[in-house]
């Protein structure tokens, strides 16, 4: 979880990431550094982010985003 | 001849009145009610005495802002695009250059314009679309209309359209009728544009991408589907998108086409009607292309190029023939009626037979817009005389672009000149992001870079702002697709022994720590 917290906030050192819950949809990250974002978490874990499980549901909070994590590195 | 864009309206409003011109998803214009309805506001904007003046645009993208922009047009005037996405100082930066006769708002920007400072807006009207676009039409108000339009001729602007400027101030870009007609009588003849031609569009309406659905659909009876901007996050979403909507032709930034293809979306799901896909703007891996020619078999895949200076796009390459991953997907040869003039280092174009030498790309043709709006001299410095030409005036427009032809004769864009960037499709200056950022007093020396595999933009600083801060402060003066993608804050910034910033040297600190 850490490690995910330190990615988002080098890519968005001025987002609250830990109270934010709704990243996607009130447009906090948006298409212009959604892919930058994706493409880093897919680096730091090693993991391949399947097109299917690009939703804004599992992106809208760090801890949707951490369960995903965790369900690719399994 | 076709001397004015809303001919190319008039026409298709008769021949197809019921057919749908573009729609959002949920609202939607046929081309008799685009027709309209730009009437209805050009008539209020003919009343109120207003000819040949900027008329900005500040609204949702939808059907009803496009409408918006013909009403300009259809009254004699021109248009600019503003948007959300633009921070309340470029919009303010925009309109004291501009200084628009009128801005038409709807209920989601009203607010942001009373914003702005007073004594940029207190020569501009501000209207809302819902109430101007009742007003009443008459055979009298159609004539107001009528006189306008003949009033007109084919270099008279039709839109102005910003671009990032290395100064800090965004630079207009004006461009008049024939430019546009030269362009889309061309482009839709590359397409293959018709009536059962459904766009799937993703260029904002502030760009000239846009024209591409925008006037190929006015003159065609094609039909545009303006796609949510969240879709594009998404890529399955977006693939039902297109399937649901029947959308069979795209013209989309490469980064988009890329994000469809970096997430191994077609195994998930394919368009299932798709036949035309343009991209451009921006370089697209050859890794990419070929995910999208092996999902598409039976598609047309066509790049195109082409600065916002010369009208949309100015040159094309029809993809016929396998490239592998280390290739560079040729920009092609010139649009007709477009001359492209490779010219090298010492002045003399280089021939298309002569391959593997570097030149500035140089345009010239119809294609050429007006310059940039209220600045005589950096138009100057861009819009020179034809080296080749020296008994009358031809000018031509420096890119700033360097090309080389290959062993085909095509051209090859291989890099800038200077520190211009495409990031996501969008054109920056480096250098807007670093005079911008420098305004703060807590800044003393500031470098931005471009990391061109990932697709970053760098912001490297020394000042007493905490990276927090300093995004924070960038975001209240530039649009989100210039922001930083990373920022590092420096104790100390390299320097060249001239005493300039070392690019080099920051690059390759970056390189080794950037895991």
């Amino acid at each position: 979880m850490e490690k995910l917290l330190k990615i988002l906030t080098d890519l968005h050192p001025d987002v609250d990431f830990v109270n934010e819950k709704a990243l996607i949809d009130d447009n906090i990250i948006d298409s212009f550094d959604f892919m930058t974002t994706i493409g880093e978490i897919c680096n730091e874990f090693d993991i391949e982010m399947p097109a299917d499980k690009l939703v804004p549901e599992n992106f809208n909070t760090v801890e949707a985003m951490y369960a995903l994590i965790q369900s690719l590195e399994d | 001849m076709l001397t004015n864009i809303t001919k190319y309206l008039d026409a298709t409003a008769k021949k197809y009145p019921d057919k749908i011109a573009f729609t959002d998803g949920v609202n939607k214009l046929t081309f008799a009610e685009l027709r309209n309805i730009s009437h209805r506001i050009a008539v209020k904007i003919c009343e109120s005495g207003f000819f040949m003046k900027p008329i900005a645009i500040f609204m949702e993208k939808s059907p009803n802002a496009i409408a918006a922009n013909f009403s300009a047009v259809y009254s004699g005037n021109y248009y600019i695009t503003l948007d959300r996405e633009m921070p309340l100082v470029r919009i303010e930066q925009i309109l004291q250059t501009l200084k628009p006769a009128i801005i038409i708002c709807d209920d989601s920007t009203v607010s942001v314009v009373e914003q702005v400072s007073t004594d940029t807006n207190s020569m501009t009207e501000i209207w809302l679309y819902d109430e101007v676009s009742q007003t009443e039409l008459t055979s009298e108000s159609e004539k107001a209309i009528e006189a306008a339009i003949n009033h007109s001729i084919d270099l008279d602007p039709l839109y102005v359209v910003f671009t990032s400027g290395s100064s800090g101030i965004p630079k207009g870009v004006t461009a008049c009728h024939r430019s546009v007609i030269d362009y889309i009588e061309n482009l839709s003849e590359l397409l293959k544009v018709d009536s059962t031609t459904v766009f799937g569009n993703q260029a904002p309406l502030y760009v000239d991408a846009c024209l591409k659905e925008v006037y190929t659909g006015i003159k065609t009876g094609s039909t545009a589907v303006l796609i949510p901007k969240e879709k594009f996050m998404f890529p399955v979403k977006l693939i039902e998108f297109l399937n649901e909507h029947k959308i069979n032709t795209i013209c989309w930034v490469s980064s988009a086409l890329s994000m469809v293809a970096g997430f191994k979306t077609f195994e998930c799901i394919k368009p299932k009607h798709l036949h035309t896909v343009a991209f451009g703007s921006e370089l697209f891996p050859v890794k990419n292309l070929n995910i999208w020619r092996d999902a598409l078999p039976n598609a047309r895949f066509i790049n195109l190029y082409g600065p916002t200076e010369a009208t949309g796009m100015s040159s094309f390459y029809e993809v016929n023939r396998k490239f592998a991953e280390d290739e560079r997907i040729p920009i092609g040869k010139a649009f007709k009626n477009t001359e492209i003039l490779l010219i090298g280092k010492d002045g003399t174009v280089i021939e298309s037979n002569v391959s593997e030498v570097a030149g500035e790309i140089c345009i010239r043709g119809s294609c050429l817009s007006l310059g940039y709006y209220n600045d005589f001299e950096k138009t100057t410095d861009s819009f020179v005389q034809n080296p080749q030409i020296s008994v009358y005036p031809d000018l031509i427009y420096k890119t700033g672009d360097l090309g080389e032809y290959n062993s085909y004769g095509e051209l090859v864009y291989i890099a800038r000149k200077d520190y211009q960037i495409k990031h996501m499709g969008y054109r920056i200056e480096l250098t807007e992001i670093e005079a911008t950022f420098a305004q703060s007093d807590e800044i003393t020396l500031v470098c931005c870079l471009y990391d061109n595999i990932k697709g970053k933009i760098l912001l490297y600083y020394v000042g007493e702002f905490t990276p927090a801060d300093a995004v924070k402060a960038l975001k209240q003066k530039l649009p989100r697709y210039m922001l930083p993608n990373k920022t590092f804050r420096l104790e100390q910034m390299p320097l060249t022994p001239n005493g300039k910033i070392d690019r080099t040297k920051l690059m390759e600190i970056y390189n080794h720590g950037d895991s």
